[in-house]
């Protein structure tokens, strides 16, 4: 790396850009977490400012907090991205697995196959799912939501854990072949814990469409009992448009959650696209 | 591989079995199934094939046709202000954060990808208070800089709403362009950036003349996905106008327009089968949007790749 590539000047305009545009990427987050928290008179009078001692207070959470079911809602929420996060790992890693591993007539056609899903939106075939789903008597029900989104997450997660069993020694699985160890141990005892930094980058792509998403739940399952928490809101915003502190507040409690989560996952959820790209 | 030499191997099957049987039977024989549900209608006792009748009500019906040009205009303006305005963006501030020397690269990453994680129900929302005139954060943003006159109800009117969601759904999708750019701007060998050096390439030229040429691949990734996700676009104008795609249809896509029809609004009655149409005329387009990326731009640019 020679010197001539950076100079003062440059990366100060470079900051500067930068910093501008996290002002704006930030801005709207900020703006609504800190309304969540003021009077409503000082939600109009000066929005942009910090909540202090006189405009401090905690009434729009506690309305969304009696009004709506909100910890019913993040509880199906919850419930739906567990599960099928559990599902799309676990088939997805044995699926892939299977086509790294063993060359059997017809891997090449499989793999295509199972590719195909990663540029064709699952969203088209909603007519039919519905339909599926009314056959199978799952509409409003958790577990629709939870095969429509695990089908919808099988194919990336099989295309990039596959990428990742490529690279495990052929080496050791044969010595565990030697072993007498049968395919499944192998797979799940000296494979899975080797992939598991892929297994993490998947799971943090998985769950974030599956957690927001708002066509699935509108159609499969929109009863008060089954409402996630992206409908939830939703609805809950619908209804309460001129409740300020209200509306700000459920905002406020829609995006922690996801905030913080990412927080925690972003170097995954980075190193996870980064590696992706570079194939 | 010992494996080869068993006569069954079942336990291929077993480790593929549940992966493609949910993936066959929720995504691929459904989407089978849309495109067949296209060709049916109902008639007196139950359904009734008709062949590509719908297709035609749906392109020459002056009912339905109106609806359908304006989706799909309104559609393809939206992918153009995505091109135009979210990817060269995304290059630009990954060119700046592929900088090695530069400091604080690792928190403007995770800040500016923050939009793209949050949900649409959530953006929409958080944009329409932003830029209500009632609330009037906009607008005394506006006047800090002295552009209060600029300030219109953007959201409101007709002429400017869909650019407005465009630029919202800009905001919250820079992040994805940004990061893929960003990864292949990384994977340039420093090798060849030395040479550059040697032979006085540097700075701008640098990125026009050697850069730029070998992150093509990824930008013509980047341009198929953002093809595929706003063609498949909804919830953003779902969240923010609600199911009319107000004001007067003017944000209307072809995403809400499928919702409409599938499931009916105020006086209309849903209608599966001509909401089964739009959905197989979205997967042509996209089908022919994929294509032309796979057979032409991918082969042309695979020469780049080392």
């Amino acid at each position: 790396m020679s010197k001539a590539r950076t100079s003062l000047p440059r990366s100060a305009a470079a900051h500067g850009v930068l910093l501008l545009y996290t002002a704006i990427a930030l801005f709207p987050v900020i703006v609504i977490i800190i309304n969540a928290f003021k009077s409503r008179q000082a939600i109009f009078r000066s929005p942009l400012s910090l909540p202090d001692a006189d405009s401090f207070t905690l009434i729009g959470f506690e309305t969304v907090l009696k009004q709506g079911d909100f910890l019913l809602y993040f509880q199906n929420s919850f419930i739906v991205t567990v599960a099928s996060l559990a599902c799309v790992l676990l088939f997805g890693a044995m699926a892939a697995f299977a086509l790294a591993e063993y060359r059997f007539r017809g891997n090449p056609l499989m793999g295509l196959y199972l590719a195909l899903g990663i540029m064709i939106p699952i969203r088209l075939g909603t007519v039919a799912i519905l339909q599926l789903m009314v056959a199978g008597g799952l509409v409003n029900t958790l577990t629709a939501l939870v095969l429509v989104y695990t089908a919808q997450g099988l194919p990336l997660a099989i295309f990039i854990l596959s990428e990742f069993m490529k690279q495990v020694s052929d080496d050791l699985k044969n010595a565990g072949r030697i072993d007498g160890l049968s395919e499944y141990t192998i797979f799940f005892r000296l494979v899975l814990p080797l992939v598991r930094p892929a297994m993490a980058t998947v799971a943090v792509f998985t769950m974030i469409p599956i957690w927001n998403d708002l066509w699935f739940p509108l159609i499969l399952a929109p009863s008060e009992e089954t409402k996630t928490i992206t409908l939830g809101a939703q609805v809950f915003i619908g209804q309460f448009v001129t409740n300020w502190n209200a509306v700000l507040a459920a905002l406020s409690l829609a995006i922690l959650p996801v905030l913080v989560l990412y927080l925690i996952f972003s170097r995954q959820l980075i190193r996870g696209i980064t590696a992706g790209a570079v194939k | 591989m010992a494996a080869a030499k068993k006569p069954v191997r079942w336990h291929i099957a077993v480790f593929l079995a549940p992966a493609v049987l949910i993936y066959t039977s929720v995504m691929i024989l459904p989407l089978f199934g849309t495109l067949q549900l296209s060709l049916f209608g109902r008639g007196e006792s139950g359904l009734i094939f008709v062949g590509f009748d719908n297709f035609r009500t749906l392109l020459f019906d002056p009912r339905w046709s109106a609806s359908f040009w304006n989706a799909l205009w309104n559609n393809t303006w939206f992918f153009i202000i995505h091109m135009a305005v979210q990817n060269p963006i995304g290059i630009l501030l990954a060119a700046l954060l592929s900088n090695p020397r530069l400091r604080l690269r690792g928190f403007y990453r995770t800040a500016i990808f923050v939009p793209t994680i949050l949900s649409f129900v959530i953006v929409g929302f958080a944009w329409k208070l932003i830029l209500s005139p009632l609330w009037g954060v906009a607008p005394s943003l506006l006047d800090m800089v002295g552009l209060r006159s600029l300030f219109e109800p953007w959201l409101g009117k007709e002429e400017y709403a869909l650019t407005t969601l465009g630029l919202i759904s800009v905001w919250q999708f820079i992040g994805i362009p940004m990061m893929l750019i960003y990864a292949a701007l990384l994977s340039i060998p420093e090798e060849l950036l030395e040479a550059a050096e040697c032979d006085g390439i540097t700075g701008m030229s640098q990125f026009w003349k050697i850069k730029l040429p070998l992150i093509l691949p990824s930008i013509g990734i980047i341009s198929v996905l953002t093809f595929v996700g706003n063609f498949n676009a909804f919830d953003l104008i779902y969240a923010t106008q609600g199911a009319m795609a107000g004001p007067n249809f003017s944000t209307d896509i072809l995403g809400t327009f499928l919702y409409r029809t599938f499931f009916g609004f105020q006086l209309q009655i849903g209608d599966p089968n001509m909401g089964a149409t739009i959905a197989s005329m979205m997967f042509l387009i996209i089908l022919v949007g994929v294509c032309i990326y796979l057979f032409m731009i991918q082969t042309r640019l695979r020469r780049y790749q080392f």
